[in-house]
């Protein structure tokens, strides 16, 4: 593993660049991308606070994005607030409310364990959706929920969603630090290791658990809540939507489960990559299989994810201990 | 003065009824032994007591609180600790972290706090020194040797600063000189003050370290006594040459 000095150079180097991004680039279509792959920069690191660091995997966090998502455009509706600047207030007020009306997803869910807590996730996530289409007189069902639109110019436009997404990211990747380094970051990682035996040397894994979750849906609601603004009109199958799991917990996967780089990394590679193939080969619907091929070739070179493998490399290089992260179990 | 008191366990596993009736009393500051032959049901009374499995009747107190209610972080709180027959750890966590887990306190202040702050660092590292562990500190645990990992797990408990701490077999799969450390460090523990309860097959190290011998034999208690009584009791005897 890097020195901690080291570490810190390339996170402020890796915050620099993406800080700056929006200067440089002249195209908005380059900030476009930008604003997504900071969304999945934070939602990874998100999920991974629950799934890398427990090793409870959830497939249902779109329901706490989606939940976010239709709070911001049903508050922005109904209290008339003006499209501009002022709309992204109201997103933390969004994250707050879908923590708590996810937090009763989390505890139903957390009562089961391995396969049976996935499902369980899935199955909630379509509840959400299916009550997003048909709770009509609110979210106006399958017809879309539209929010203020800014007047903002097309060169502009992008911008202030990027950096409302840069802060949500990089407070999402300092959250997951500070649970890290935590005693009870601790905790949840001898939960993911040996619950029965954590639970003797007194860690109450259920509401650790609980707690992992909350946390780690506040950043995913207020994610979806900046979206929604975003792109300006939600529908449920778009915003509650099984693809964005999948892809939270595969970037996840790709960068390594949790580390604290992982994600970051995972979400860097995918995203942009998803977004140049879909455009590039997107007619043919040959981006697809391109896709696969990058996913599938990293997980056949580097199966424990791209962090733990990069880690133990430069641990047998420089020949010191054994490697820290190079476990046999995968 | 007995610390913990188990009074008429009983525990019943489909057909098999593993622990009958079982009553004894662990004495404050003592080294109590609970010995057996195989399947008399001393790791399920282990079990029953940390709470990890719960009575069908009877019940166990701990300075007169109630613990068959409780759940196994409860037990721990209340300064209960315990290592497991098979070497239990934490795999993916280095050796020095698997030491700073355990956690008597849960208040938010206690839990965002740093989990490797300085003092409790310092003392974790103490603990893997006694155990011989200090050179291995930043290795991944799951790399460790059976009896690494016991020596491991021993250090972790200790950790927490249990009042009662339950030894299962701490001996099975330890070297002699390791073994010999252990049994100092529990006599050493001992005189601080710990209360202790060991399973153990190697009659050695019970004879050597116990004060307080409790005998079980097909899930219920059939003698109980210092160690010289023990081994003159004809229904011991019979229990493990009998069978």
């Amino acid at each position: 593993m890097a020195s901690p000095p080291a570490r810190a150079v390339a996170w402020t180097a890796a915050g620099a660049a993406a800080a700056a991004l929006p200067l440089v680039a002249s195209n908005p279509a380059t900030v476009n991308i930008g604003v997504f792959t900071l969304m999945y920069v934070g939602l990874a690191s998100a999920w991974n606070i629950l799934g890398g660091y427990t090793g409870y995997i959830s497939l249902g966090n779109a329901a706490a994005f989606g939940i976010g998502a239709y709070t911001l455009g049903l508050l922005l509706n109904g209290l008339h607030v003006p499209a501009g600047f002022l709309p992204f207030a109201y997103v933390p007020l969004a994250g707050l409310v879908t923590v708590i009306l996810t937090a009763p997803l989390g505890w139903v869910a957390l009562r089961t364990r391995a396969a049976t807590f996935v499902i369980v996730t899935i199955a909630e996530m379509f509840v959400v959706q299916l009550l997003a289409s048909n709770l009509r007189g609110l979210t106006q069902g399958s017809q879309g929920l539209g929010l203020p639109v800014p007047s903002w110019g097309p060169q502009f436009f992008p911008v202030p969603y990027y950096y409302a997404m840069f802060v949500l990211a990089a407070g999402t990747v300092g959250l997951s630090a500070w649970v890290r380094r935590s005693k009870f970051g601790l905790g949840l990682l001898a939960i993911r290791d040996d619950e029965d035996k954590a639970s003797t040397l007194g860690i109450p894994a259920r509401t650790f658990m609980i707690a992992a979750y909350v946390i780690s849906v506040l950043p995913v609601g207020m994610i979806g809540a900046v979206y929604a603004y975003y792109v300006t009109y939600i529908y449920p199958q778009f915003v509650v939507d099984p693809l964005i799991d999948i892809g939270m917990a595969l970037m996840v996967f790709l960068g390594g489960m949790g580390t604290l780089a992982g994600p970051v990394v995972g979400a860097v590679i995918l995203q942009p990559a998803q977004q140049y193939l879909a455009y590039r080969y997107g007619a043919a619907q040959l981006y697809l299989i391109l896709y696969s091929a990058v996913f599938l070739s990293v997980l056949l070179l580097m199966p424990q994810g791209i962090v733990p493998e990069i880690g133990s490399r430069l641990q047998h290089r420089s020949g010191g201990e054994p490697a820290a992260v190079a476990t046999p179990d995968r | 003065m007995s610390l913990l008191v188990v009074d008429g366990l009983w525990k019943r596993f489909g057909g098999i009824e593993a622990v009958r009736g079982c009553s004894f009393a662990v004495p404050q500051g003592r080294i109590t032994g609970l010995i057996g032959p195989n399947g008399s049901g001393k790791t399920t009374v282990f079990n029953l007591i940390t709470a990890l499995l719960k009575p069908d009747a009877g019940e166990v107190r701990f300075r007169g609180r109630l613990l068959t209610t409780l759940r196994p972080e409860q037990a721990f709180a209340l300064g209960i600790g315990r290592t497991f027959q098979v070497a239990r750890i934490f795999p993916r966590l280095t050796v020095l972290e698997n030491v700073l887990v355990p956690m008597r306190r849960l208040g938010v202040r206690a839990l965002s706090a740093p989990a490797a702050a300085g003092s409790t660092q310092r003392k974790a590292l103490d603990l893997l020194h006694f155990v011989a562990l200090a050179d291995h500190a930043g290795e991944t645990a799951g790399n460790l040797s059976y009896g690494q990992r016991k020596l491991l797990e021993l250090a972790t408990v200790l950790m927490g600063d249990p009042d009662l701490i339950l030894l299962d077999e701490p001996a099975g799969g330890v070297n002699p000189g390791l073994l010999e450390r252990i049994e100092a460090r529990v006599r050493d523990l001992n005189q601080q003050g710990r209360t202790f309860l060991i399973v153990e097959h190697n009659m050695g190290t019970v004879m050597r370290l116990c004060h307080h011998i409790v005998v079980l034999h097909r899930g219920t208690r059939i003698a109980e006594g210092d160690p010289p009584a023990i081994r003159r009791d004809p229904a011991v005897l019979e229990a493990y040459l009998g069978g």
